[in-house]
């Protein structure tokens, strides 16, 4: 009898389990995104800020230039050209140091407040005055909080005169311009929510030029403007009706944060999302077999490197360098690893930039290692360790490595590590080896060939921590030529010698280029006109439909 | 003789009101040691962890003389003893400090994600207590039996499998496959802004406001997660269950109980499960504390946006500041489940008063 009791009390509890499970599975008829909002699943992760002064991230960049104008932009159809955005037309004086932009007219801020020159020097003002990450950007060029009023100042409502140091490539400045630090703010607007600072040696200046409050509010005036930024949460963006070029299509964008590839594969399918940006190589398998799904890639101005830190004595002898070089099995790693999201590159200007080199000349040669490396006195090779941060497709690439450099005799052990980490010890340079990725700063070959082969001061103090400091490599005759090709005002000839610098740079350099990114995205068919674009920050979502 | 009984009588009330100041004392004493090592362990961990936390606040690719600049505007150049200091006064001054990622004061932060943990959390405990307090009774009742077997196999299996692994294993079911449960969050994009809530614990909140929609969307998020902490906590609440009610069923009073003829439902639901009650609040009580603090996996497969996924965000941007509030609060939210349960069983059983 107590059984049957017990019994019956149990049969009540499975059947009130049963009833909820039913009334879960009731509407199966699964919501799908709304037909005016475009939903993407991104690794969102890396935003700290929503100020352009002060933005230098990969996704902030795309976020930014969506909501945010700048005097010129990137010429999609051909990106070693530039076209004006604000501007209508510019023209650069005959000794190269005077640039004056004539703006469109009647365009407004997404405030409805008026754009004009006035906005765009206080806009530079403010980057360089800030002096946040990306500043340099501008401050190269010779700005400093004392001059900037003078050499970035309107002359009119619709005129902007910038005034550089030296006669460089027209080239070398434009592109910089397109750089998202370069964006206008809507002074008015951000006026009023400036907050007052007490000046100390650090900022001179007696308020903070609204950077506490842009850091998730927005005074711009792009196809989209910002909404709402919750940090590893969400970006909300909404159509700007005040956009003065093709007026958006959709209503809203949201970017949700997911971080998973796996994670973004299920939503996409399921239809919670209508795009997914950072699917690894067997997700972008199933989503393009995928009916209902499709897929976009374009190469990106990201390149993965190996470098060899100088101040380990085997890793400095020139002969090891280019015997690691031919250690790499480019070829499996081109089938495999990142099949898909990128392709074999083996010098430091990623395809797309004025002055690339198409060469990839090394291939995987054991012998021709191991003669390299007897030569440097090491015939039966030696130990080494390398830094590696636990994320495809760096981790799968430094395996192969390992197993490869195994086959010379090298020894080679893999530290794992969160990104933060293996990063903070790569600045600090305690490194011996480093699987790393490097996204120019801006759109020119001067990026990457700076950071690549300048190195002024090689000290542990040294000022100028470039990628050559940190890894204890001098090149003072690159160095010299590369500074060189920002004064040639031919863009043809300035091409020309940046050739020649990865010319000799692929035969003595301690880096090991691997390749360079191609972005990919599994996106829901119902979707039009949705393009990646060539670089991080011209993804833009204002021409996207829903059908 | 009646002074005599006067003082006999008051005595043991006097000693009882002692013997309780000093056990309160002695839990004062252990919450603010337990206080002060829980915050020189996160901070001294977080110090010295290979993480620059100045990346943090500048991000990937800031250059290096910026760098520089912030390292000793943030004072990070001190010695660790004195950043330590300036800390604990920032604390003891009711300052957190600022979220590096969220640029919000920390304390406003954890306002925000707090009623999301505790709103799963809550959910989680009641499942597993209005589950597994039947399967405990019912494998006590039937002791060796087949039902007593499987209910010690479901808690074996709740014990032994890493949550995370179930969680996405069970997101692949009922999400993927099924389709029976919603997308990882909390809320569907289409309400995030239609729905004002007021407390923060979503459910109430939609119900309170007759938001049927938003209630039943936010149902269809939270089951899943729910559920499956409701599963690790049933696993543990059946088990001791189980035994306390073993003990309670082989006492003198349960004989008396059936010789005096009464049902067996009265037996086992009215007299046994009454007894067993009392340290099964225990029980309850402390795994609900596991569940708040240990939500920090499950709210991470679910991107649940809880102090879980809030912590975990947070060390992995080298965010010490979140990490540390954190910390402190959900120190805190166990400290003060453990006295409240202490309290509760000092309340419900006589017997342990004077110890």
């Amino acid at each position: 009898m107590m059984i049957t009791k017990l019994s019956r009390n149990f049969r009540m509890l499975s059947t009130g389990a049963a009833l909820s499970l039913l009334m879960m599975t009731a509407p199966s008829a699964f919501a799908e995104t709304p037909k005016d909002t475009l939903v993407e699943g991104f690794a969102i992760d890396d935003i700290i800020t929503m100020d352009p002064g002060e933005a230098f991230e990969l996704s902030t960049a795309e976020i930014t230039s969506n909501s945010y104008s700048l005097l010129v932009r990137l010429d999609m159809d051909d990106t070693s050209k530039v076209k004006g955005d604000l501007a209508d037309s510019w023209s650069v004086s005959d000794d190269g140091l005077t640039y004056t932009f004539k703006l469109k007219s009647g365009m407004k801020f997404a405030s409805g407040n008026p754009i004009t020159a006035e906005d765009v020097a206080w806009s530079f003002e403010r980057a360089v005055k800030l002096d946040k990450s990306p500043a340099f950007i501008l401050t190269q060029f010779g700005l400093t909080g004392d001059n900037v009023t003078e050499k970035a100042k309107a002359a009119d409502a619709g005129t902007f005169v910038f005034t550089v140091d030296k006669a460089y490539a027209p080239s070398f400045v434009l592109n910089c311009l397109t750089a998202t630090v370069a964006s206008v703010v809507d002074k008015k607007l951000v006026m009023d929510h400036v907050k007052a600072v007490t000046p100390d040696a650090e900022h001179k200046y007696d308020n903070d030029f609204g950077n506490e409050w842009l850091k998730t509010g927005y005074a711009g005036s792009g196809a989209f403007k910002l909404r709402e930024w919750r940090a590893n949460e969400v970006v909300v963006l909404e159509r700007n009706d005040n956009y003065y070029g093709d007026k958006a299509k959709l209503n809203r964008v949201i970017y949700r944060y997911m971080k998973e590839s796996s994670a973004q594969r299920l939503a996409l399918e399921a239809g919670d999302i209508d795009i997914a940006r950072n699917l690894e190589p067997g997700d972008i398998d199933a989503v393009s077999k995928n009916a209902d799904l499709a897929t976009t890639s374009a190469p990106k101005g990201t390149i993965y490197y190996v470098s060899l830190n100088n101040k380990n004595e085997n890793l400095k002898k020139p002969e090891v360098q280019e015997a690691f070089k031919y250690l790499v099995d480019y070829d499996a790693i081109g089938a495999t690893l990142i099949k898909g999201i990128g392709e074999i590159h083996q010098t430091f200007l990623p395809k797309g930039q004025l002055g690339a080199l198409d060469e990839n000349p090394y291939k995987l040669d054991v012998a021709k290692a191991k003669e390299l490396l007897a030569k440097a006195g090491v015939p039966d090779g030696f130990s080494i360790t390398m830094d590696v941060r636990n994320s495809q497709p760096v981790t799968g690439i430094a395996e192969s490595m390992q197993q490869t450099l195994a086959q010379a005799g090298v020894k080679m052990e893999i530290i794992p590590g969160d990104g933060k980490q293996t990063l903070t010890k790569y600045r600090a340079r305690t490194h011996d080896m480093y699987i790393g990725q490097w996204g120019s700063d801006y759109f020119d070959p001067n990026s990457n060939a700076d950071t690549f082969t300048g190195n002024p001061d090689n000290s542990d103090a040294g000022t100028v921590k470039t990628l050559a400091w940190r890894n204890t490599w001098e090149a003072p005759e690159l160095d010299k030529e590369a500074k060189a090709a920002l004064l040639e005002r031919d863009a043809a000839k300035r091409a020309a010698i940046y050739q020649d610098i990865q010319k000799k740079y692929l035969a003595n350099s301690p880096f090991v280029f691997i390749f360079q990114q191609t972005e990919v995205a599994g996106y829901r068919k119902n979707l039009k006109d949705f393009k990646l674009g060539p670089s991080f920050d011209t993804n833009f979502v204002g021409p996207i439909a829903k059908e | 003789m009646s002074t005599v009984e006067t003082t006999s009588e008051a005595r043991p009330r006097k000693g009882r009101a002692r013997a309780f100041a000093k056990a309160l004392g002695r839990f004062l004493f252990a919450a603010v040691t337990t206080y002060l090592g829980l915050l020189a362990v996160t901070f001294f961990i977080g110090r010295v962890v290979p993480i620059d936390p100045v990346l943090a606040i500048l991000g990937d690719r800031a250059p290096n003389h910026v760098v520089e600049r912030v390292r000793q505007e943030m004072g990070f150049n001190l010695p660790l003893y004195q950043q330590f200091f300036i800390y604990i006064k920032g604390i003891l001054s009711g300052d957190f400090g600022n979220s590096v990622l969220t640029t919000n004061p920390v304390m406003v932060d954890i306002r925000r994600v707090l009623p999301a943990t505790i709103e799963l959390a809550t959910l989680g405990t009641l499942i597993g207590a209005f589950v597994g307090v039947p399967l405990g009774v019912l494998a006590a009742v039937r002791r060796g039996s087949i039902a007593d077997q499987v209910v010690r196999v479901v808690g074996l299996v709740g014990y032994s499998v890493p949550i995370f692994w179930l969680a996405l294993i069970s997101l692949v079911i009922f999400y993927a496959q099924l389709r029976w449960v919603a997308f990882p969050g909390r809320i569907d994009i289409v309400f995030e802004y239609t729905f004002t809530p007021i407390t923060g614990l979503y459910l109430l909140d939609s119900a309170w406001q007759g938001q049927w929609d938003v209630f039943y969307d936010v149902f269809r998020h939270i089951i899943l997660p729910a559920s499956l902490l409701g599963y690790f906590s049933l696993a543990y609440i059946s088990r001791m269950t189980r035994s306390f009610m073993l003990n309670e069923l082989s006492q003198e009073y349960i004989v008396a109980a059936r010789a005096k003829g009464l049902s067996e439902t009265r037996v086992i639901w009215g007299h046994a499960l009454r007894n067993a009650a009392v340290p099964l609040v225990t029980v309850i009580a402390l795994s609900y504390a596991g569940l708040l603090e240990g939500s920090v996996l499950t709210e991470t497969v679910f991107s649940w946006p809880g102090i879980g996924l809030y912590i975990t965000n947070s060390l992995q941007n080298a965010d010490m500041n979140a990490v540390l509030g954190g910390t402190i609060v959900i120190g805190t939210v166990f400290i003060g489940i453990n006295l409240l349960s202490d309290l509760l069983y000092r309340t419900l059983d006589p017997r342990t008063r004077n110890r």
